[in-house]
């Protein structure tokens, strides 16, 4: 505890050392912002992706800097506040003038900054999962579009697994709702019937689970082999997952496969009453790659503190930002426009062993991974797709993204372009 | 678990010392456990069949250790060991042999990947060895599992084991685990006659599941039995599921109680509108947590009853911290409901950041007792243990809070200054000290609160903001001022939501409670028991 305060205070001393160097120096550094949330309920996931935006930007100056320039993070607090996210980058980007944005989590707050974004001409890099349908053209998504996680978690289930029954469970806002939308197509595409898959949604938070687990396993009395898909969000996860041990689901008979559920999550649960449910990512702290053992030490040492583990967000996070620092380095400068066009083709090394590509459309290619908890609240990987998924902004499985696709090199410039009518500004135009 | 895999170490010492495997067979055994290190998840599958065609009593520690994910292999020469971890190092065991080999690192062996398939096909695999197990209540594990799996190719292990069964509940398993498996063959149409009345009276989703494949295959005399017991297993269903419901909202109930009984007294008795009264339950949680911290390092043994020291632990600093935010802020506020609103607002928030920046903000581990975990099946119901506990603890709490208002001289005073303020002070009450004290009580015992909570969902800094409206709406719904009134109203929404949620689902269901409040208050604005007489002012 008294490490993290002396973390604390370091990182602050540290913060406001850079602001004051700033003042003397004022055009030796490149100002990169960092949006996540430091108190409200997102703080739970956002803080440690803060401190991760911290340590990469200390180690990129450690190498040199960027451009013969040092980095200089702004960090700013957006409280778990959607509104605020969109005033905080405005913030950032007009008061602060920082050349690059990584920040959000949740959907709802991208949504809020995009038109900043937009308008202000600035880039942000956005590290998490989320349902697809968008792309945009200041933003790039590190983190999984729905068929870079969940088509192939349901393929493993279906295939490895011989799952027929499905239970889609998710907490009620956009990103599950999407998801399980393009799931329910997709599955109803593979000739799942209609009365083997049941759609369940709770509020946020939910906390009492005795009915809903009850209905599952009723559910999966049936006969056919039952699996439960979960888009369950951050706090309403444990409550599920002892509700699911003490009712006695075991993963033999019905596994869970969450998409939400990281290393960071399973932190406040004895996970051995788990072993063997399921969850998907492009990264688990266990893969064996050398990139990632050093990722690890480095993380603990920034830390000080052996115990933090490391998560999917933050690998898209190393990802981004060592995009982003290439993409500069090729630039030749910060400035927003040079830096989008060089961004896509850019390739870096990712922490399981390969190399992400930045794609056309601004998602990005990664492995998928899935991976069993175990009982020291790890993941054990089962499976992992044999190449690279690139991220599909616009889903193939709904009908009206199908026909849309995403190529912001000139002259096509466009993030939902109809092939149909070939036209740009289909669906999501701004 | 622990005590088993010694069992099963054993096992393998005594098998190996006597040495009853001819020696060539050993090695085809060796070969045979050496393989599973090798090649991928699903070759293993055939691997593991392999394993267990020979019916050696070897292989049963073998698997169940790999189903553990306790199987490793050495990295020089690829060689099988069961594992032990001891501090950092691990022992391994010799499968064949049961030579231990201590003291071995991480870095030399690597551990053979086991996924769900597996494990399925070890568990239902190994359940045909256990069947012939000197303990019944292995052999009844089972033989529930044979029940489950419904392999045909258990038939004969099943017969043989008939034969000599004792145990009046294992044949009792074992006959419904046959008649499942004849029904779906092709067995004399009164075998499976009589089978369709072995499973009708078994009942439950699985037998429900098995008769109806089998009215959809099969014809005449049989479709008609089927059909028959379908209908009764249903009906036995239905009246279930509305018991197991009427469970669920007791429970659901129970901890609604448990939530908004400290601010029954704060608000309902004292009148503060006490925004910070979940981060009260929060402050018991987590003080839960830091007890079982203290209990682990200092007294392991005790740690399955760690909850037992949280309970005055939480009471203690909830209640200490609730007396001065009462003397420090409150007590100026008396009468300005909206500054309280806001003060106390504040309070919970400096408290929510003040947690998260000493624990972190991340999820706590607060793990469940042995005593608390799993569930209990009587007849059709599945009870969890936790749930269970906690409601009794919920009526508990609310019995001795209610001796204390009632027959104590200190709840004496509680009432009377809160009836009349001026009467109790010219009576020699001193009245800013019970005011100080009875919100002590309730932050307190929402802190006890806190202790249960812990057991059934997060210990995060955001725990209170989850249980402050819930809190609220069921001292207003049950009537201010009214202890019986919280718990009537508790029960009643956590009923009343529990019946709505199959229907309306979890979403509305809770919307469609909170209507019905509203519009209840439209009716009774006094909730469902109201103060009479002159204490309403």
């Amino acid at each position: 505890m008294s490490s993290r305060i002396s973390h604390f205070a370091a990182a602050l001393a540290l913060t406001t050392s850079l602001i004051s160097a700033s003042a003397a120096f004022a055009e030796e550094t490149i100002k990169v912002g960092v949006l996540h949330s430091l108190s409200g309920t997102m703080a739970i996931s956002e803080t440690t992706l803060k401190d991760a935006m911290l340590m990469l930007i200390e180690e990129q100056n450690e190498k040199g800097g960027l451009l013969g320039k040092k980095l200089e993070p702004v960090v700013v607090d957006p409280a778990s506040d959607w509104p605020l996210f969109a005033e905080k980058a405005r913030e950032l980007i007009d008061v602060n003038d920082v050349s690059a944005v990584f920040g959000c989590w949740t959907s709802v707050s991208r949504k809020s900054v995009l038109p900043v974004f937009e308008e202000l001409n600035s880039i942000l890099f956005y590290p998490v999962q989320y349902e697809g349908e968008e792309s945009q053209r200041n933003v790039f998504y590190t983190g999984a579009a729905p068929n870079q996680q969940a088509i192939p978690a349901v393929d493993y289930l279906m295939e490895q697994e011989g799952v027929e029954r499905w239970v889609l469970a998710g907490t009620d806002y956009v990103y599950p709702r999407t998801t399980n939308k393009i799931l329910e197509a997709y599955l109803k595409a593979k000739g799942v019937a209609a009365e083997d898959i049941m759609i369940n949604y709770t509020p946020f938070g939910h906390s009492d689970w005795q009915t809903i687990v009850s209905d599952i396993k009723a559910f999966g009395e049936a006969g056919k082999k039952t699996a439960v898909v979960s888009t369950v969000n951050g706090d309403a996860n444990v409550p599920f997952y002892k509700e699911l041990a003490n009712q006695g689901i075991k993963a033999e008979d019905i596994p869970v496969v969450a998409f939400s559920v990281g290393e960071e999550e399973l932190a406040g649960l004895d996970t051995e009453p788990l072993v063997g449910h399921l969850a998907a990512w492009n990264y688990f702290q266990s893969v064996d790659s050398d990139a990632n053992y050093e990722f690890i030490d480095a993380w603990h040492a920034f830390t000080k503190d052996e115990n933090r583990v490391t998560n999917d967000p933050m690998e898209a996070h190393y990802i981004g930002f060592n995009m982003w620092v290439k993409a500069v380095e090729k630039a030749g400068s910060t400035d927003p426009d040079a830096v989008i066009d060089a961004l896509p083709g850019i390739s870096v090394p990712n922490l399981s062993g390969g190399y992400s590509a930045m794609m056309p459309n601004h998602h990005i290619t990664k492995p998928v991974l899935i991976g069993e908890i175990q009982d020291d609240g790890q993941f054990d990987i089962v499976y992992e797709t044999p190449g690279l998924v690139p991220g599909d902004a616009w889903s193939d499985y709904l009908p009206d993204s199908a026909k849309l696709i995403s190529d912001w090199r000139a002259p096509l410039s466009c993030g939902n372009f109809n092939t149909e009518t070939n036209e740009c500004g289909g669906k999501g135009a701004e | 678990m622990t005590v088993l895999r010694a069992l099963l170490v054993c096992l393998v010492t005594l098998l190996a010392s006597y040495s009853t495997i001819p020696a060539a067979m050993a090695d085809d055994l060796k070969d045979a456990i050496n393989a599973l290190a090798e090649g991928s998840l699903k070759d293993r599958e055939a691997k593991v069949d392999a394993l267990l065609e020979t019916g050696d009593d070897t292989v049963v520690p073998v698997l169940t250790y790999l189903a553990e994910g306790d199987l490793y292999f050495r990295k020089s020469d690829k060689q099988v060991f069961l594992a032990d971890k001891t501090g950092r190092t691990f022992s391994l065991t010799d499968p064949i042999s049961g030579d231990v080999i201590p003291d071995i690192s991480k870095r030399d062996i690597k551990k053979v990947r086991v996924n769900n398939n597996l494990r399925r096909q070890i568990r239902d695999g190994l359940s045909l060895f256990a069947l012939n197990s000197r303990d019944s209540a292995k052999r009844l594990a089972a033989a529930e599992t044979i029940y489950k799996a419904q392999d045909a190719s258990a038939l004969p292990a099943i017969e043989a084991r008939l034969a000599k069964e004792q145990d009046a509940q294992v044949i009792a398993f074992l006959q419904e685990a046959r008649a499942g498996l004849t029904l779906t063959s092709d067995a004399p149409e009164e075998a499976k006659l009589s089978a369709i009345e072995i499973l009708r009276d078994k009942g439950g989703r699985q037998a429900l599941s098995i008769l109806n494949e089998a009215a959809e295959t099969s014809e005449g005399a049989v479709k008609d039995a089927a059909s028959r017991a379908i209908v009764a297993i249903e009906r036995m269903l239905a009246i279930w599921n509305g018991v197991q419901n009427i469970w669920y909202g007791l429970s659901l109930g129970s901890v609604l109680l448990l939530a908004s009984i400290g601010l029954a007294i704060t608000f309902g008795v004292m009148g503060v509108i006490n925004m910070a009264h979940g981060e009260m339950v929060m402050l018991g949680a987590y003080t839960t947590f830091a007890v079982q911290q203290a209990v682990q390092t200092a007294a392991p043994g005790l740690i399955d009853y760690s909850l037992l020291f949280a309970i005055p632990a939480a009471f203690l600093v909830a209640g200490a911290i609730g007396f001065v935010l009462e003397r420090g802020i409150i007590r100026f506020l008396y009468g300005r409901p909206l500054e309280t609103l806001l003060a106390t607002w504040g309070v919970s928030l400096i408290l929510q950041q003040a947690v998260r920046t000493i624990f972190g903000p991340t999820n706590q581990e607060v793990s469940n007792p042995g005593w608390m975990s799993g569930a209990v099946e009587l007849a059709g119901l599945s009870l969890t243990w936790n749930r269970i506990w906690i409601f009794f603890f919920a009526l508990a709490m609310f019995g001795l809070l209610f001796a204390l208002l009632k027959r104590t001289p200190m709840g004496l005073q509680m009432r009377a200054v809160t009836q009349n303020r001026n009467m109790a002070s010219s009576l020699g009450v001193k009245t800013p000290w019970v005011d100080a004290f009875t919100f002590a009580l309730g932050s307190g015992i929402a802190g006890i609160a806190g202790v249960a909570l812990s057991q059934i969902g997060n210990v995060s800094p955001n725990l209170g903001q989850s249980y402050i409206i819930d809190s609220f709406m069921v001292v207003v719904f049950g009537g201010v001022g009214n202890l019986w009134g919280t718990l009537i109203g508790a029960l009643t929404l956590g009923v009343a939501n529990k019946f709505l949620e199959p229907f309306a689902g979890a979403v509305l269901g809770k919307i469609l409670v909170l209507v019905f409040i509203i519009l209840f208050i439209q009716k009774r604005p006094r909730g469902l028991f109201a103060l009479k007489g002159r204490a309403v002012e």
